[in-house]
């Protein structure tokens, strides 16, 4: 039984957004930042997205060859496990339909890798099936670095640590390895609507 | 370098999870308050089962209305491991939780907590130096706590504090980081105001502030940076233009609204 707090209440306003925020998290109308260490700056011509592991071999687009494939813009609502949702953020972006589509594989899990040395572990069926994107426009302009520009995942389905900033590929796994902030004791999977923050959740 | 791409920068790969954090929500008693600056407040906590933490951790506080409502903000540990776990929270004007931690709650209230949480901002001992802390506002939370550990456990571990507040009267802890510690040596900007006779800087943290105050990249110091967004982004990415290493940059940030 949680301990009332007297004087304490919901902030007006924030009930308009019921249904549409997972528990725990309340609304932000400003687009914080969180990374573990400073903002790394590719090059694009030094830019790469790359699958590894594929059955048929490793797969690598510039990122001339990456603005060529077939983009999508979509609007999803995104939910950071520090205890903030934004609603209705704009993306464009490359389905990860169409860059796992380009290889054949027969595994399960994907380990995300960045510039920075970020990972992040998914599931593969997490990524496919219009859920998820490579992205790099967000609000009808270019990803600004700070949020993971050049480009960036976007699972908006699980908490956001797993939409990798600065991306640079995937690898793919037989095996659930955890990434760096599922070492730090996150969970391996993060569904907001189970408030799968940590493991054990 | 900027612009060069490192894989395994971030220490974390590969192996099993460092810390599994299984840690249940606990209800915790206000046991004191304290208060920093007009806008800031201290709160230290009984807790029935705490399974230590480590400098610069957090923790998730909860708050229950009484129609039901809960609300849940995560707060940097402001205290060295050891000792009674605290919190230091600022209030903002449009907040949900921080105007109810600052202004309405008294000593015997009970709120719940779950942690501690996150286990990259940290520092120890055996992590070295030298240590070069940079904050801005109540970014200098978790670097006080990690000041404290290194006081506790008496590290000869060098330190250069360089702390960045609007005026005097804002600086949070600002008696503490006045007395003399051997090794340690704090330096203030006041970005608004100052007061008369201020010999010390009064501007926003710069570049040449940085090649100033900050230990040579040939000392291969150990950097943590906690503040807005933008003041970490700016000492971030100076500090990588000094030749400090990116994988000892650790850095921690808040958005404005952050509660």
């Amino acid at each position: 039984m949680s301990p009332i707090s007297r004087g304490f209440h919901r902030r007006r306003g924030e009930e308009a957004a019921e249904g549409r925020v997972p528990p725990g998290q309340y609304v932000t109308h400003d687009f914080p930042v969180l990374s573990a260490g400073p903002t790394p700056h590719t090059p694009l011509a030094n830019w790469t997205f790359s699958i590894e592991g594929a059955s048929d071999g490793p797969k690598s687009w510039t990122w001339q060859e990456f603005q060529a494939l077939p983009t999508e813009t979509v609007t999803k609502d995104i939910h950071c496990v520090t205890r903030w949702s934004k609603l209705d953020t704009m993306w464009t972006g490359v389905s990860l339909d169409v860059l796992l589509g380009a290889v054949s594989y027969d595994v399960p899990y994907v380990l995300a890798f960045c510039d920075g040395g970020y990972t992040t572990n998914l599931p593969v069926a997490d990524l496919t099936g219009g859920k998820a994107w490579v992205a790099f426009n967000y609000d009808g302009g270019p990803l600004p670095p700070e949020h993971g520009g050049p480009a960036r995942l976007l699972v908006p389905h699980l908490y956001f640590w797993k939409s990798a900033k600065w991306v640079r590929g995937l690898r793919l796994r037989d095996v659930d390895a955890p990434g760096f902030w599922e070492m730090y004791g996150y969970h391996m999977y993060g569904d907001p609507w189970r408030e799968q923050r940590y493991a054990g959740d | 370098m900027a612009g060069t791409a490192v894989r395994g920068r971030l220490n974390a790969q590969g192996g099993q999870p460092l810390q599994p954090l299984t840690t249940a929500w606990q209800t915790a008693t206000v046991e004191s308050l304290a208060d920093e600056t007009p806008k800031v407040r201290t709160l230290t906590f009984e807790l029935p089962h705490w399974p230590g933490h480590r400098a610069g951790q957090h923790l998730d506080v909860r708050l229950t209305a009484d129609d039901g409502y809960q609300a849940s903000r995560e707060y940097s540990i402001a205290t060295a491991p050891g000792e009674p776990v605290a919190i230091t929270v600022e209030r903002l004007d449009d907040g949900e939780v921080s105007p109810y931690l600052t202004e309405d709650v008294h000593p015997g209230d009970e709120i719940e907590i779950r942690g501690p949480v996150g286990g990259y901002f940290v520092w120890d001992p055996v992590d070295g130096g030298p240590l070069l802390l940079v904050a801005g506002g109540s970014g200098i939370v978790p670097l006080r706590a990690i000041l404290r550990h290194r006081a506790r456990e008496e590290s000869p571990v060098p330190v250069r504090l360089l702390y960045s507040s609007r005026s005097w009267a804002e600086v949070i802890y600002r008696a503490e980081l006045d007395q003399h510690v051997e090794g340690v040596t704090v330096i203030h900007t006041l970005t608004r105001q100052q007061p008369a006779g201020w010999q010390g800087y009064a501007r926003r943290v710069d570049q040449r502030m940085l090649t100033e105050v900050a230990w040579s990249a040939a000392q291969a110091p150990l950097a943590y940076v906690c503040g807005p967004t933008s003041f970490v982004e700016t000492v971030a990415a100076g500090l990588v233009a000094l030749g400090y290493q990116e994988g000892r940059v650790k850095t921690e940030r808040f958005g404005a609204t952050g509660s």
